[in-house]
């Protein structure tokens, strides 16, 4: 499907820029999804190394490598930059690329906002990073940036409230454009429920965002007011309430999680029917369950507030909703198995990932069940339990799909294949390495170690240092990802257009690489 | 290279994006820098003197395309798609808002008299809305809550005309009456400027008169932070029906063909819309 | 439930699981699990989360045994050929229902234990504690008895340069006492940003929110001392302000409260006191190194760009008047806190002193506690709030 010489171009005289200014001004949704997904590995990387620096300190009770200020910088800008600089970006990088490819689009519905929802994320990286060399540091207050000790800190404080609404006006624009193109730009015969299941995940992810991350921007704009304009929204001196913030703050950050999980059950609901050699099971259960949980989500948010003293009545009502998600879940995970259930399975990489997060983002699920049950929260809200949790749903949950999901499209994106041997090296590393790290913070969290902490008491220092041991060995796992994707992107064995035996859609009857411009006549899917 | 392929219209590479991204790294630097009392602000006004440039060649670009026919029927209905959920994340933007004013009035001021805790931390509050909470009140802080029934209801009757106006500006924009479309637009940009010149007035006066701050404790903080965005957005949305009625006396848009319009009317109808909020909740229920 | 059934088995299996993650280590240091409850409410708790740990394990074996077993019989390389269905209403029911009724299962004590946890009715005695950055302040609301409790592991044991001790991080110099079986009910609030109280073998924690009162409710059934730690960011030293319970008998409780009472009463006479410039210094430095040092070092220097240094301070070496309003009102919207509800006149007097006359300033004037309390009358109502 090479470029269509027979329709009209009209030039204005511009002449396709080259070099850097190609990459400043594209409105190509192929060279943004590879822009986004280049800024995610970047902040990955920055995200990791502050992640390292927490371990480092842990290592040994005392402390040994940084003091405890610096330390809640590092937790902060860690959370607030793998959430929103690497997870949520990468997504978007997947929307940019396949969308278009799978739904039969020439491209995004609107290319240059587009190109503007890309390049403001660089922005807010920077502004982020940027805190660090502020007077006092960077933000210490957690990635969920509670008053009153938000309203205590310094400049850094300002600026990083300012990176979170460009990050939202970001945001935005992508799942505006993103919603348009799939409503609007589907080739002809492609419907609704023939839609690929990662392009269903992402239609409901971006209706997520726009209801809730303009509610962020409300709720940082008060945390701003407060800091510097006398207002007292978070303040109980003049009527106001902290808590409030709170309650703001998770209407958006309970969505938020989906939005980083929804697009990953997505990708796996691709990849497992490719190497099972079979259709997935349950599509239509399957759209209806990735409804359920984006309704849900909406009525679950104060389960991460069964501390703050609450009426029994709402701390009741929170509990039930929260426990109800595990069953649109459950039908997820159920229809996943099924789906391999008697195929023919073959155990590429991809699949390696994608069956690794089914298993290791059960684990998660299960213990987000457990917070979920209000009187053993009680006991584990703030300590290392929760961290296990969703560490368990986010490294191993929304960044082995997206891993997975690189390595199934890498022959698509790069025209090559990646390096088998060392891609399965790269699995087997992660996912060890991750569940050393990992999986004794349950233990960890139930005998009482609090989150947040720079230093602890001596009876956790033996699972502190054998999650330090494997979060070294994890990120440094993440070094083969990095040196195999450069290594496709230089050359290999040259990919077929269908590249996977079992792969079916759109996207695998273009050649590999992609070619520059795809669909500018519209397919016709039958 | 700008192409016009399967009917739907792709735009060249563009340098607006860019412009605007350092538009609002200027804007995000300066008023952190203005704020903390550390200079800044020429960074902030040039940030904004930026973004208006950036607004400007942006949209001028979009309308040029606009008129000279490339927008088909499927790339209007991408423009609508787009403007309804902006739209609707604007409506969840204002919701925290206004679920912070009622969190605050049903949850929060009657926790604080509530019996425990006044005793213990605030002694002699009571609480009743408006109010600017225990702990200013004690320290005497006075304010008089702004009436519904001057200036607000004023300024409710003068947007509901707008948004009448407008839309005879509709009808005679879509029966081709050029003159009706003109005067319908000029009358909604007169009522908006009268709304936003009284509104200064009343912030005006209740600062010299009433007392009533932005630090006028939860009823200041909700006061005017939600007449505020409110305010911002009549604003712009003002900006936006000037810029389509100089459009309009141009002689663009088609009976047929006019997105441009309908999009600003929709903003108008939204920002009208979110006023009848404010004053039942802001002004009238007190 | 059928507790004492439970609990081992759940302990072996999470033991076993783990057992091979970290093969060759002596078991019996491991603590896998929550801490041995002291009270019927945390018992209830122990169970409930073993009854969850369970339910969660049969049905992983359930769905990953039917996935392996897949993996390993429906492999391709094995020679299995792929079938095509993809949809089975009748299955699809049945797998959306089943959990559904196990959930209900999960909740019905789970509702139980959180009416019990609310019920703060009718106590025994009630104790106010407020959070600060970073101690607890203990108001036995009926008996008078008011006190701050720090941190009391010492910061060389924090630096490394001394062996830690055995309650490292989880030991203060004046625990909370209480009786054993009694029902306490604390009032939770906070002087300047939000913390949790929390003590794990109670089952008890509480977020402590500043301007309001939250309350919660233990009854320990032995005696003993109970550490835990507070659960809420509250800044830098958020990891140094741990919460230590001690319950002994009613007779000890009395005892201990007499003692309380009369140190009370001694303190309080040192409000109207005229100390010597000596006496002040002393005093002064011992307040300054457990309530200032945190943020602005024992050297005085601070932290250039968060925190003030005393040395050479404008206002610790300007007007004395300025000196104690900013130690009495503290500085809203930073991190400088309102002392004046903290500590006693006497106390700030001193500790206004040490900063005049020690940490390199000598200016040469004193501070004493009636100066203090002349001052006080305006701060009492803006105090509370933080901000
Ligand atoms: C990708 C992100 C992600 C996902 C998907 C989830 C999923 C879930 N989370 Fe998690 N969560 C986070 C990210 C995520 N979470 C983060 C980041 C935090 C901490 C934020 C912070 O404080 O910094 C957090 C914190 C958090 C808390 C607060 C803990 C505390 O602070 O005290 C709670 C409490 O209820 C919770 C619950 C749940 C539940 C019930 C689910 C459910 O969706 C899980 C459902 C899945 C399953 C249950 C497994 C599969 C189901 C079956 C096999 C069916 C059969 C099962 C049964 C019948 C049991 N989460
Ligand atoms: C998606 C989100 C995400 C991811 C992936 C991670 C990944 C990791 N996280 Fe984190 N974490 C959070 C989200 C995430 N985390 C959040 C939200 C919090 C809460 C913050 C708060 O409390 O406010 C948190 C908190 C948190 C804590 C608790 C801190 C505290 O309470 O004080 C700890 C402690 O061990 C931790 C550890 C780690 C480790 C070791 C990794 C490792 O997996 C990281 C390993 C990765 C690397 C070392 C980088 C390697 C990269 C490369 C080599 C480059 C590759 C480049 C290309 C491919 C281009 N995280
Ligand atoms: C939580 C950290 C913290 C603690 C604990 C603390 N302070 Fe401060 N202090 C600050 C900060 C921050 C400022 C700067 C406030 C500002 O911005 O003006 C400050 C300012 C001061 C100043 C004014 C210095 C100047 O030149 O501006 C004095 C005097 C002072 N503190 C005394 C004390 C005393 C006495 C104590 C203990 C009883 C104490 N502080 C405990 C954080 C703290
Ligand atoms: Cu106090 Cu954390
Ligand atoms: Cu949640």
């Amino acid at each position: 499907m090479a470029h269509d010489a027979t329709h009209a171009h009209d030039d204005h005289g511009h002449a396709q820029p080259s070099g850097i200014m190609r990459w400043l001004t594209t409105t190509n949704h192929k060279d943004i999804g590879s822009l986004y997904m280049w800024f995610a590995g970047i902040m990955f990387l920055i995200a990791g190394t502050m992640a390292l620096v927490i371990r480092a300190e842990l290592f040994q009770p005392g402390l040994q490598v940084v003091d405890p200020e610096f330390f809640n910088q590092m937790t902060t800008l860690h959370g607030l930059i793998m959430v929103f600089g690497v997870i949520m970006p990468a997504w978007a990088g997947f929307a940019n690329w396949q969308i278009p490819l799978m739904i039969g689009a020439p491209d995004m519905a609107f290319p240059r906002m587009n190109n503007w929802g890309f390049w403001l994320l660089p922005v807010a990286g920077f502004l982020l990073v940027l805190t660090l060399f502020m007077p006092g540091g960077g933000p210490a207050g957690g990635w969920t940036m509670y008053p009153p000790l938000f309203i205590q800190g310094g400049i850094s404080y300002d600026l990083t409230i300012f990176a979170v609404h460009i990050l939202g006006a970001s945001s935005i624009m992508g799942s505006i454009n993103i919603i348009t193109t799939i409503l609007n730009m589907r080739a002809p015969g492609m419907t609704m429920m023939k839609m690929p299941l990662f392009v269903w995940t992402w239609l409901i992810t971006a209706y997520l965002l726009i209801a809730t991350v303009p509610v962020l921007a409300g709720a940082v704009t008060m945390l701003l007011t407060d800091r510097n304009f006398d207002t007292h929204f978070f303040n109980a001196a003049g009527g106001g309430d902290p808590v409030m913030f709170q309650h703001i703050f998770w209407f958006f950050g309970h969505p938020e999680v989906y939005i980083l999980i929804l697009p990953a059950f997505g990708v796996v609901s691709q990849i497992i029917p490719t190497f099972a050699r079979k259709p997935l099971f349950g599509y239509a259960s399957m759209v209806y369950a990735t409804a359920s949980i984006a309704i849900l989500s909406f009525i679950v948010w104060a389960h991460h507030m069964f501390t703050v003293g609450m009426p029994a009545t709402a701390q009741l009502f929170f509990m039930y909703s929260t426990m109800l998600i595990a069953v649109p879940t459950g039908v997820k995970v159920f229809n996943w198995v099924a789906t391999m259930w008697k195929g023919s399975m073959t155990f590429e990489t991809p699949m390696l990932f994608a069956i690794a997060f089914v298993c290791l983002f059960t684990i998660g699920g299960f213990s987000g069940l457990v917070c979920a049950m209000t009187p053993v929260d009680i006991q584990i809200h703030d300590t290392y339990y929760v961290v296990a949790h969703f560490h368990y749903v986010l490294v191993s949950g929304a960044l082995f799909a997206i891993i997975a999901g690189v390595y199934y499209w890498l022959p698509k994106w790069t025209g090559h294949m990646y390096d088998e041997r060392l891609g399965k090296l790269h699995f087997w590393l992660s996912v060890i390495s991750m569940n050393i790290t990992f999986f004794p913070m349950h233990f960890l969290g139930l005998a009482g170690m609090p989150r947040r902490y720079a230093d602890y008491a001596l009876q956790f220092a033996e699972f502190n240092a054998i999650a330090s041991v494997g979060a070294f060995l994890f990120g440094f796992s993440q070094l083969i990802f990095l040196y195999l994707i450069i290594k496709a992107i230089k050359g290999g064995q040259k990919a077929t257009d269908q590249v996977w035996e079992g792969a079916e859609g759109l996207e695998w009857t273009v050649p590999s690489p992609a070619p520059y411009h795809t669909f500018e006549t519209a397919p016709v899917v039958k | 290279m700008a192409s016009q392929t399967g009917g739907y219209y792709l735009p060249a590479p563009s340098h607006w994006p860019i412009v605007g991204s350092v538009a609002l790294t200027l804007m995000a630097l300066g008023a952190t820098f203005m704020i903390n009392g550390v200079g800044g602000g020429w960074m902030l006004w040039a940030g904004l003197a930026v973004l208006a440039f950036m607004l400007f060649g942006w949209f001028g670009t979009v309308i040029r395309e606009s008129e000279s026919g490339k927008h088909n029927r499927q790339v209007d209905l991408s423009f609508r798609w787009a403007m309804s959920w902006f739209i609707f994340s604007e409506v969840m933007f204002f919701a925290a808002f206004f679920g912070a004013l009622f969190y605050m009035r049903v949850l929060s001021v009657p926790w604080l008299g509530e019996a425990d805790t006044m005793e213990q931390l605030w002694s002699g509050y009571t609480a009743t809305w408006p109010t600017a909470g225990p702990g200013l009140t004690a320290d005497g802080y006075q304010f008089t809550p702004m009436g519904a029934w001057g200036i607000p209801a004023i300024n409710t009757l003068l947007l509901l005309t707008s948004g009448a106006t407008v839309t005879w500006a509709h009808w005679g924009l879509k029966k081709n009456n050029r003159s009706q479309l003109v005067w319908g637009l000029f009358l909604t940009v007169a009522l908006g400027l009268a709304f936003m010149g009284l509104q200064v007035y009343e912030y005006i006066h209740a600062y010299n008169d009433l007392g009533l701050t932005l630090g006028a404790g939860a009823y200041g903080a909700t006061f005017f932070m939600l007449t505020g965005f409110h305010g911002f957005h009549v604003t712009v949305g003002t900006l936006m029906l000037i810029v389509i009625l100089g459009r309009s006396i141009k002689g663009h848009f088609t009976a047929e063909h006019h997105f441009g319009f309908e999009g600003v009317a929709w903003y108008w109808h939204f920002v009208d819309v979110v006023w009848l909020g404010l004053f039942i909740f802001v002004y009238w229920l007190i | 439930m059928k507790r004492s059934a439970l609990r081992p088995l759940l302990g072996k299996t999470l033991a076993a699981l783990s057992g091979t993650m970290i093969s060759g280590v002596v078991w019996a240091d491991y603590q896998f699990n929550l801490r041995e409850p002291q009270s019927a409410l945390a018992r209830d708790v122990y169970d409930l989360h073993t009854l969850i740990n369970l339910v969660c394990l049969g049905i992983f074996i359930v769905v990953f045994g039917a996935m392996f077993y897949s993996i390993w019989k429906h492999r391709k390389s094995a020679g299995h050929k792929a079938e095509h269905f993809h949809e089975n209403t009748t299955v699809e029911i049945i797998w959306t229902i089943i959990p559904f009724f196990i959930l209900i299962g999960m909740a019905y004590p789970a509702t139980k234990q959180v009416l019990a946890m609310k019920d703060t009715s009718n106590p025994d005695m009630t104790v106010k504690v407020t959070g600060y950055q970073w101690k607890w302040e203990y108001d036995y609301l009926k008996d008078d008895v008011k006190f701050m409790s720090t941190l009391s592991t010492p910061r060389a044991q924090i630096q490394n340069k001394e062996a830690k001790g055995e309650h490292y991080l989880l030991e203060v110099d004046e625990p909370m006492v209480v009786p054993v079986n009694k029902k306490v009910r604390v009032l939770l609030t906070a002087g300047d940003v939000i913390h949790a109280w929390w003590v794990p073998e109670l089952a008890v924690k509480q977020d402590a929110i500043p301007g309001f009162i939250r309350d919660a409710w233990f009854k320990s059934e032995t005696t003993g001392t109970f550490r835990g730690q507070c659960t809420e960011l509250c800044g830098k030293d958020h990891a140094f302000m741990p919460i230590v319970v001690k319950v002994v008998t009613q007779e000890e409780y009395d005892a201990w409260l007499a003692a309380k009472k009369q140190g009370a009463a001694m303190a309080a006479a040192d409000n109207s006191k005229t100390f010597g410039k000596e006496e002040l210094m002393a005093k002064g430095e011992a307040v300054y190194n457990a309530n200032c040092a945190a943020c602005h070092q024992a050297n005085g220097a601070g932290i250039p760009g968060a925190f003030p240094g005393i040395t050479g301070s404008a206002i610790a070496t300007g007007p004395i008047d300025a000196h104690i309003d900013i130690v009495l009102n503290g500085k809203p919207g930073t991190a400088m806190a309102a002392f004046g509800n903290q500590l006693s006149e006497a106390d700030i007097a001193a500790v206004v002193t040490y900063q005049r006359n020690g940490l390199g300033n000598s200016v040469g004037d004193v501070a004493q506690p009636v100066q203090v309390a002349g001052m006080k009358g305006g701060a009492e109502a803006a105090a509370p709030a933080g901000n």
